[in-house]
């Protein structure tokens, strides 16, 4: 079986895998990061988002052995265990999610966008967040929330515009 | 779903990937970025044996300037060249089709490569890299666009053939561009697309170059509406009446998305846009 090094959240795994294991499997039944839903089989749907390399990528089109020698981030890895990311943060703020079955990858795919683009418009929140699919909320306030999370991180990293 | 069991081999040269695809005897598949096979093997409608991955093999990678043409990687992703400055400077058209396929995520992984490889009637690059005249570089050979696109799914490579890049002439360069593609929903595939470019001289249009996208089971040339447009005024009535030959010599699918006689107008309709927005009319 083919051998994978991979860091998962800032941990190094060594593991055998399965060539079929998809990235999404391993993450959840391996390593137990269920924090990462399976949406669908189409790869439409973007639940499975998580970053490789800090870009987003749906990890149910991924096989576990592509990830060999990657670093990947989940929706686990953004908190610190004490306090919410921002991103989290602003979808319980916005109230930007109902079941919550959508929410990490729409964490994940928003904080992709915002690595491109800090202060993203409206429709660039919505462009950006194409690839992932929420049945619950109608989209608005989890626009909102990504907009609420862009400013507070804009801020966060500039006090000094903040202040001005 | 699981994907069925199949063997996995990232060779790191050339003759080894080829090695290894020639001993897999048709049962092997290449994987590019996965966006296209991930989901085949999924829903279990694809079942090889082994899959080589190619990202390893330097020859795929990157956007390279070569005099007279720029050479774009099969494995460079969409979300590259999307941004490349080569791609930018000469071959916008190709940027700005690259940019409404799928989504970021796919974008991230997907490689135009793999989109070419994979010949969907309904992918967006083909029928841009069928207007730009592009040469396809594979392990073997070089192959022309219009001899690339066999049939539906179905391109001109044999079982052991790897494809490199394409080299892109830069005949266009400084040319108007647009793709205009047309879809209902977000990330969905286009039910038509038209790729456009014009080379304009005082007011009038010198030169048109126009690819459909599925208007059939390969990408096709709009030559009627080229000819029509030659050293006529850059005007939206000269594209209007022009662009009613769009459909001629095409043979669209009728499915789920739209009928054959639904393509048939929108090809028509969208190919004005594209034109006048090519010429900045
Ligand atoms: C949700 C979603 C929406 C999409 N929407 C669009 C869209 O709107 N427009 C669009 O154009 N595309 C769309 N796509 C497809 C996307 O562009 C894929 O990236 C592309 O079709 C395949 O590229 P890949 O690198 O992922 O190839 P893979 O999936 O790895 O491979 C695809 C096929 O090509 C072959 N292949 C790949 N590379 C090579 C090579 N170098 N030499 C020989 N054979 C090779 C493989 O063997 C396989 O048969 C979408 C995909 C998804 C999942
Ligand atoms: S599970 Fe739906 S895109 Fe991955
Ligand atoms: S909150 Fe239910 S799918 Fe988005």
């Amino acid at each position: 079986m083919p051998h994978v090094s991979v860091d998962v959240d800032g941990v190094r795994y060594e593991d055998e895998v399965e060539a079929r294991l998809l990235l999404t499997h391993y993450l959840r039944d391996r390593l137990g990061k269920v924090g990462t839903p399976i949406g669908c089989d189409t790869s439409n749907c973007g639940a499975c988002t998580v970053l490789m390399d800090g870009l987003s990528v749906k990890s149910c089109s991924v096989l576990a052995v592509q990830a060999d020698g990657h670093e990947i981030t989940t929706v686990e890895g953004l908190g610190d265990g004490q306090d919410l990311h921002p991103m989290q943060r602003a979808f319980h703020e916005e109230h930007a999610l109902q079941c919550g079955y959508c929410t990490p990858g729409m964490i994940m795919a928003a904080l992709d966008l915002l690595r491109d683009n800090a202060d993203p418009s409206d429709e660039e929140i919505r462009a950006g967040l194409e690839g992932n699919l929420c049945r619950c909320t109608g989209y608005q306030n989890i626009v909102r929330a990504v907009r609420r999370a862009a400013d507070g991180m804009r801020q966060a990293e500039r006090p000094e515009e903040a202040r001005s | 779903m699981i994907p069925a069991p199949f063997d996995y081999v990232r060779p790191s040269t050339l003759n080894d990937a080829v090695t290894a695809l020639r001993e897999a005897d048709e049962e092997g598949k290449v994987l590019a970025g996965g966006q296209s096979l991930m989901p085949l093997l999924r829903l279990r409608l694809a079942y090889p044996e082994v899959l080589i991955d190619v990202s390893g093999l330097p020859e795929l990678r990157g956007v390279r300037d070569d005099g007279d043409s720029i050479v774009v990687g099969a494995m460079a992703t969409h979300y590259e060249v999307m941004r490349d400055p080569l791609v930018q400077a000469h071959a916008p058209l190709l940027a700005a089709a690259t940019s409404t396929v799928a989504d970021p995520a796919v974008r991230h992984r997907g490689t135009f490569g793999g989109s070419l490889a994979h010949a969907d009637p309904a992918g967006d690059l083909p029928a841009v890299v069928l207007t730009m005249d592009g040469l396809f570089v594979t392990s073997a050979r070089e192959i022309p666009a219009r001899d690339f696109f066999a049939d539906y799914l179905t391109s001109a490579l044999e079982p052991d053939e790897i494809l490199l890049g394409v080299r892109l002439p830069k005949t266009y360069t400084g040319w108007g561009f647009h793709y205009e593609k047309f879809h209902r929903t977000a990330q969905a595939w286009a039910v038509v697309g038209v790729a456009c470019l014009v080379r304009r001289t005082d007011g009038e249009i010198a030169h048109a170059r126009i690819g459909l996208t599925n208007m059939g089971s390969t990408p096709v040339r709009a030559y009627a509406v080229e000819t029509a447009v030659a050293d006529g005024p850059a005007s939206r009535e000269a594209f209007q009446s022009a662009a009613r030959d769009a459909p001629d010599g095409t043979n669209p699918p009728s499915d789920l998305h739209g009928s054959a006689e639904y393509r048939r107008h929108l090809a028509q309709v969208l190919t004005a846009r594209a034109l006048a927005t090519a010429a900045g009319v």
